[in-house]
């Protein structure tokens, strides 16, 4: 072998090198790379035609021409704007507090080594199987006064029984509430047990040998250790409440009045039923902002959580 | 030779084929007619067209009173590739014409406006060209009584609020519901609608079909709102969300003695073998006896690969406007033919009576839109939404009329 020939061989060999470590590094961006597109273009490119639209005399067609702030100005001077924005308020927070109440207590019960543990849980964890559609719809049968509850309790013998929450505007929006929660406590309740399972015994048999009782073994050390769970349940309620759309739909289409209507109802009515595609699209882009609004400071503060908790 | 003649004939047959694919046009129908009757009465427009040799293809999408055919409608126009025909009522007809998506009908429609009434005539038109064409005309402001329960309560048909009243009162005496109603938007809608034409069709035109700010915030529309409130003490306990025919189905049950609801509601008497006169008794709505609040349903075209009106496009148009085909589908639908032409001599009562208030309307110039006709969708919404909101809470009747007034002005 002459010299020449060695230094081409050795030359081959690297550039072979330097392309498998390239096709190495690139691997990972290439097979990444549809799915990418495919969120850059139906996700962000949307939410940009969306704001765009917003800015626009839109209503039965997208129109393009721009009118600055003209469609937030109608959006904030329509009071059944604001009533779903007041209604979303009183949804989101006994949903959050109620289906983490539940979810924690469920959890803990089952974290009890009790039997069947894993019937019990694909049990709980069944409704959130249930499209939110079939969920409403048997819901709105079992609060409806003339064939559910009521009439139940009635047929009982207890005659005087009254519940109507349903047909009443200050109580309707708890219907869907109670609904909403029936829906997510079993996922949250498998959340906290996954949790609940990561607390190292050592821990919590340190406690009993101490002479800690249960309670205080739960209150005092297990659920501060998995306080970032706390964040992530949070987190993911949140955005499902502003997002929640099919439970209205089928419970109580918005009504009576205007009493159940949230801004994702109020979005999709004015873009889609009303020819307001102007406002339908300020609404959207408000819904954007409320969920930035409280997904934000949520992540960051979930995220120290994590970093304190390791 | 026996090669090439099978090749000439197979060739022969392939063009005559091809000429034949392209004389027999396809027409894509989108609506929203599904139920019993409706779907009745699409059928013999759909046999009609096709003995004249075009292809009815069609686009049934039933629900939501046709929101859900109107969501598929835009995102077919948006994306260039319209059905040929689809149909449509109110405001949306000029809204399509206006974006330019409609072919007008004028080649077919130039004898039209000698067989329909003027007032029904002006909602195919936009800017001097026609449209639309009605299949029939459907009257709103009915008032339905269950005609034994009449009877204990006097027996007296009211013309007037106070007589309604009267009637009501007694018939809670005798222990049935006095108004058969359900809480949905559309239903208070319709309840609300009445009230408003009985206060006089100047009234009702300025404040719904105009908008008007003053009519609007005058003192008559908070007497509306006053006399909403009045009559609701009349409902039941089940009112929240029941749909407007199982209301329907209170008075022919004998349960519930009065309805307010659209010729519509006459097929729910019908089909249960009820008589008018015999056993329930349709008059119009206490105050509203003179005037004719009407509904067209109607076909609008649109415009294929930016063509005007393709043959069979017009052929259907004329079709619609043919008196054997106006009695026939009306007569299904529980409407009146749109055109004056037609007869209703098979029709029950109710319907005959409606004709014959049609006519009479006419001449009196109180045959005017209903709302659902004559305001477009977005201040449909916004007054429904008043309106529904004032039926659903102990709302007063001024900060009523001025939230209303509001919303209209924000849905222009």
């Amino acid at each position: 072998m002459t010299a020449l020939q060695t230094i081409a061989s050795v030359r081959q060999r690297k550039s072979q090198s330097s392309v498998s470590a390239w096709f190495e590094r690139s691997v990972p961006a290439l097979v990444l790379s549809p799915s990418v597109c495919v969120s850059v273009i139906f996700v962000y490119g949307f939410v940009l035609v969306t704001g765009y639209l917003s800015f626009t005399p839109s209503t039965l067609m997208p129109r393009y021409a721009l009118v600055g702030l003209d469609r937030y100005r109608d959006l904030f001077s329509n009071d059944v704007w604001w009533e779903s924005v007041n209604n979303l308020a009183w949804f989101t927070v006994p949903f959050i507090i109620g289906s983490a109440a539940f979810g924690l207590l469920l959890a803990i019960l089952m974290d009890q080594r009790i039997r069947y543990e894993g019937a019990l849980r694909a049990t709980f964890l069944y409704p959130l199987a249930l499209s939110q559609i079939v969920a409403g719809t048997a819901w709105q049968w079992l609060f409806n006064p003339t064939y559910g509850l009521e009439r139940a309790v009635q047929n009982f013998g207890w005659s005087s029984f009254r519940f109507n929450w349903l047909g009443n505007p200050d109580l309707a929006i708890f219907c869907v509430v109670i609904a909403a929660i029936w829906q997510c406590t079993g996922f949250v309740a498998s959340l906290f047990l996954a949790g609940l399972r990561s607390v190292d015994d050592e821990i919590v048999k340190a406690a009993q040998i101490d002479g800690a009782s249960l309670p205080t073994i739960y209150r005092r050390i297990i659920l501060p250790v998995i306080r970032p769970v706390f964040f992530s349940v949070t987190l993911i309620l949140a955005h499902l409440a502003i997002k929640t759309f099919d439970i209205i739909v089928v419970m109580t289409a918005g009504g009576p009045g205007t009493a159940t209507w949230l801004p994702s109802y109020f979005m999709y009515t004015f873009a889609f039923e009303r020819g307001r595609m102007g406002i339908g699209a300020a609404s959207a882009m408000m819904m954007l902002a409320m969920i930035v609004a409280v997904l934000v400071p949520l992540m960051y503060l979930e995220s120290r959580a994590t970093r304190n908790a390791t | 030779m026996g090669v090439s003649k099978a090749v000439a004939l197979f060739l022969a047959a392939t063009w005559l084929g091809g000429v034949g694919s392209a004389r027999a046009e396809d027409l894509e129908v989108l609506h929203y007619w599904t139920s019993g009757g409706e779907s009745k009465a699409v059928n013999v427009l759909k046999g009609e067209i096709e003995k004249k040799a075009f292809t009815w293809k069609d686009s049934a999408i039933a629900g939501g009173g046709g929101q859900n055919a109107m969501t598929v409608l835009k995102s077919r126009a948006v994306a260039g590739d319209p059905p040929a025909v689809v149909q449509m009522r109110g405001p949306a007809v000029q809204d399509w014409a206006e974006n330019g998506a409609l072919v007008d009908l004028d080649k077919v429609a130039g004898g039209w406006s000698k067989v329909l009434p003027p007032a029904i005539f002006n909602v195919l038109k936009y800017k001097n060209k026609i449209y639309a064409a009605p299949h029939w005309i459907h009257r709103v402001n009915w008032m339905y009584i269950n005609k034994a329960i009449l009877d204990k309560a006097g027996g007296k048909v009211p013309t007037t609020r106070e007589e309604l009243y009267q009637v009501a009162d007694k018939m809670k005496a005798a222990g049935f519901i006095p108004i058969a109603h359900g809480e949905t938007a559309y239903q208070d809608g319709v309840f609300f609608e009445g009230i408003v034409q009985s206060m006089g069709i100047d009234f009702y035109r300025k404040a719904i079909l105009e908008g008007d700010q003053q009519a609007l915030t005058s003192p008559t529309m908070v007497k509306v709102f006053d006399t909403v409130r009045e009559s609701q003490k009349y409902f039941d306990d089940g009112v929240q969300g029941r749909p407007w025919n199982l209301a329907a189905a209170m008075v022919i049950e004998g349960k519930a003695g009065i309805l307010f609801m659209g010729d519509w509601a006459n097929g729910e008497f019908k089909n249960a073998g009820k008589v008018p006169g015999k056993d329930y008794v349709c008059v119009p709505v206490p105050g509203t006896e003179k005037m004719f609040t009407f509904i067209a349903d109607t076909f609008v075209f649109f415009k294929q690969h930016d063509q005007p009106a393709s043959p069979g496009q017009l052929a259907l148009a004329s079709l619609i406007m043919t008196p054997e085909y106006q009695e026939k589908a009306a007569f299904y639908k529980g409407a009146i033919p749109a055109i004056t032409t037609a007869s209703v001599v098979e029709f029950d009562d109710c319907a005959k009576k409606s004709a014959a208030d049609m006519k009479a309307s006419i001449s009196s110039d109180t045959l005017i839109t209903s709302q659902n006709q004559g305001t477009s969708e977005a201040r449909l919404g916004a007054i429904r939404d008043v309106v529904s909101k004032f039926m659903n809470s102990k709302q007063d009747s001024k900060s009523a009329a001025e939230a209303l007034a509001k919303a209209v002005k924000a849905a222009m």
